[in-house]
């Protein structure tokens, strides 16, 4: 898998697309649960002749301790490094509180290949639960460490891991007299490797990944109006879908894949459209004369959801693309807008506006109809799920400077990823990347 | 003022048909525009500005920018004087051309704003419309948030980035 990833993605990507020195956004938690489970990922073992490029062990500590989930034990707590089975005693482990413990080792193999090797441990009952050899290279040791974080989360919580996965991200950096430089940047779901997309000095809009993460669309201004462009990671290609006159924006692909939900103004308002990428047929979906855009698909590729001023105020709505019927969602709030279903159809990320007057990122139960407010900043927007429904990305602002936000889907832990420059601002976050 | 009672009275009658007809170029589209009615609230129009004779020398006199109130895209009583000026100049010379562009400020979503921008920018179009310029002397564009005039996250710097710049392209 890992290898899979690596020949398809990074290496094309970064062979055919300009690659920038850019200092990495780190993550700092800002709030964790109350009572963290105790881990400790022991450095893994390496005798090879050549000096590894990445600490796999500390990426996977790194990965695991900022879901805020988990209390990450530090190195020189640890009473022995152990990187096999038969040097592990679990006293060691237990007389530090640690419930579970990851060891690992690392040796090459042929043609510059190495073979990683990691074994889970549960502390309390003495047992190994997971064991698993992976094969990579020096130079993608960073896609095992996330691959062996992915396994291991998924082992302990039950629920699929997205480290693995990628961001988008939009930033603007101002240089004084009017330029701005606008930069579309991927980055993993650490922030960690970003590399530069698209650079422009007008502005990108609304980046949205497509479901099977080779292809992005996003509005550009470049033409000096706004314009939906569809650009292939791979090859760095872009194309320029058909544009008309008024607003051209907040690309949706469906979940096959085979269709754009836009927003359009051409009929004198904004509605939203879905185009079918292969016939090339465009459809209008509402008509309304206030203002009906942000469509996103629900999971079944079935309805769309969508904001809407048609009230008075912008509000979720749904539309059932087969029926056209259009249904209300949100009531609480004088401000609802940009929503996302998780992947599973159970919770909706809003930005929410309520009696504070200050935007926040709120959920909404879609069983039980209750909305809770996540975030306590003022200016947060553009929502963004993890594949595996855990975390939302958000943009938000940290003194004077966009940043990026993380929150778990129940509130309980908050992260920021601040950049060193500029504004960060439209996090994307992937499907599962195969 | 040479605008007709009649070319105003259709000019508000038919306002919807102008708003989907009344940019720069065309599309083939077929969609069903006409069918649906305009809710959009109308301001300032109907009454005769008795504006004549503004001159080029008179234009750089005249402000250029127009705000707006949260979330709102209709055009506050001070824009009035100096649209009404525009528009005579406009009218008076039909070579002339104009890029209305709505802004927003960085309150709310970006998408949505981008709406809000348009909204605005339809909105100034409008009152010149029916102060007698022609639709095809009038192009319009939103930039949303992503311009703002001011960089700042409190009121005094909103209040300067809800609004729509005229730029004369040609006089």
């Amino acid at each position: 898998m890992v290898n899979r990833i690596q020949q398809s993605l990074i290496s094309c990507v970064l062979m055919l697309m300009s690659v920038m020195a850019h200092a990495e956004l780190t993550i700092e938690i800002t709030q964790g649960v109350d009572k963290p489970t105790p881990i400790a990922v022991v450095p893994f073992a390496w005798g090879g002749s050549f000096a590894l490029k990445e600490d796999v062990a500390q990426i996977v500590s790194d990965d695991l301790g900022r879901t805020g989930l988990f209390s990450m034990m530090k190195r020189n707590n640890m009473l022995s490094f152990p990187s096999q089975q038969n040097q592990v005693f679990y006293r060691d482990w237990r007389v530090g509180g640690t419930e579970f413990l990851v060891i690992g080792r690392q040796q090459a193999i042929e043609n510059g290949q190495l073979r990683v090797e990691f074994e889970l441990y549960d502390v309390l009952k003495q047992q190994r639960i997971l064991v698993e050899r992976v094969t990579g290279n020096n130079n993608n040791l960073r896609d095992v460490a996330h691959y062996i974080a992915d396994k291991v989360y998924e082992k302990l919580t039950g629920i699929r891991g997205a480290f693995s996965t990628r961001i988008v991200y939009v930033t603007a950096q101002q240089f004084g007299n009017g330029n701005v430089k606008y930069q579309l940047q991927m980055a993993d779901a650490d922030g960690a490797r970003p590399i530069t997309i698209r650079e422009q000095s007008q502005p990108i809009m609304s980046p949205a990944w497509s479901r099977d993460g080779t292809k992005l669309a996003y509005v550009s201004f470049e033409s000096g109006k706004p314009a939906i462009y569809i650009q292939y990671l791979s090859t760095g290609k872009r194309e320029k879908l058909q544009s008309f006159r008024g607003l051209n924006g907040a690309p949706a692909w469906s979940p096959d894949g085979n269709r754009l939900a836009l927003t359009l103004s051409k009929d004198g308002n904004p509605e939203i459209y879905v185009l079918d990428l292969q016939s090339r047929q465009l459809n209008r979906i509402t008509h309304h004369y206030g203002i009906d855009t942000e469509p996103s698909w629900t999971p079944d590729g079935q309805s769309l959801i969508f904001t809407s001023d048609r009230g008075g105020q912008p509000q979720i709505y749904r539309i059932r693309l087969a029926s056209r019927d259009i249904e209300r969602i949100t009531y609480e709030g004088n401000y609802n807008a940009s929503a996302k279903l998780t992947p599973d159809g159970r919770f909706l990320a809003l930005v929410h506006r309520g009696g504070d007057n200050q935007f926040h990122i709120a959920v909404r139960d879609m069983k039980t109809g209750r909305l809770d407010v996540l975030t306590d900043t003022l200016l947060d927007e553009s929502p963004t799920i993890a594949p595996n429904g855990s975390i939302i990305l958000y943009a938000t602002q940290k003194g004077t400077r966009g940043v990026l936000g993380g929150v778990t889907l129940d509130g309980r832990v908050r992260f920021l990823l601040p950049a060193p420059a500029g504004d960060v601002r439209e996090p994307a976050w992937s499907s599962y990347l195969q | 003022m040479r605008t007709s009672n009649l070319t105003k009275a259709a000019a508000l009658a038919f306002g919807v048909v102008w708003a989907a007809g009344c940019s720069t170029t065309s599309t083939t589209d077929t969609a069903t525009t006409g069918t649906e009615t305009d809710g959009s609230a109308t301001q300032g129009v109907g009454v005769d500005s008795g504006v004549t004779g503004v001159t080029i020398e008179d234009l750089a006199t005249l402000r250029t920018v127009f705000y707006f109130d949260f979330d709102q895209a209709t055009l506050k009583a001070e824009s009035y004087a100096d649209l009404e000026k525009h528009s005579a100049y406009l009218a008076q010379h039909p070579s002339a051309r104009v890029v209305l562009e709505g802004h927003a400020d960085e309150r709310g979503t970006r998408e949505y704003n981008m709406a809000l921008g348009e909204r605005r920018a339809l909105s100034v179009a409008r009152f010149m419309q029916v102060n007698g310029v022609s639709g095809g002397q009038i192009e319009t564009v939103s930039f949303g948030e992503e311009k703002p005039a001011v960089v700042g996250h409190s009121e005094t710097s909103w209040s300067q980035n809800r609004r729509v710049e005229l730029k004369y392209t040609a006089q």
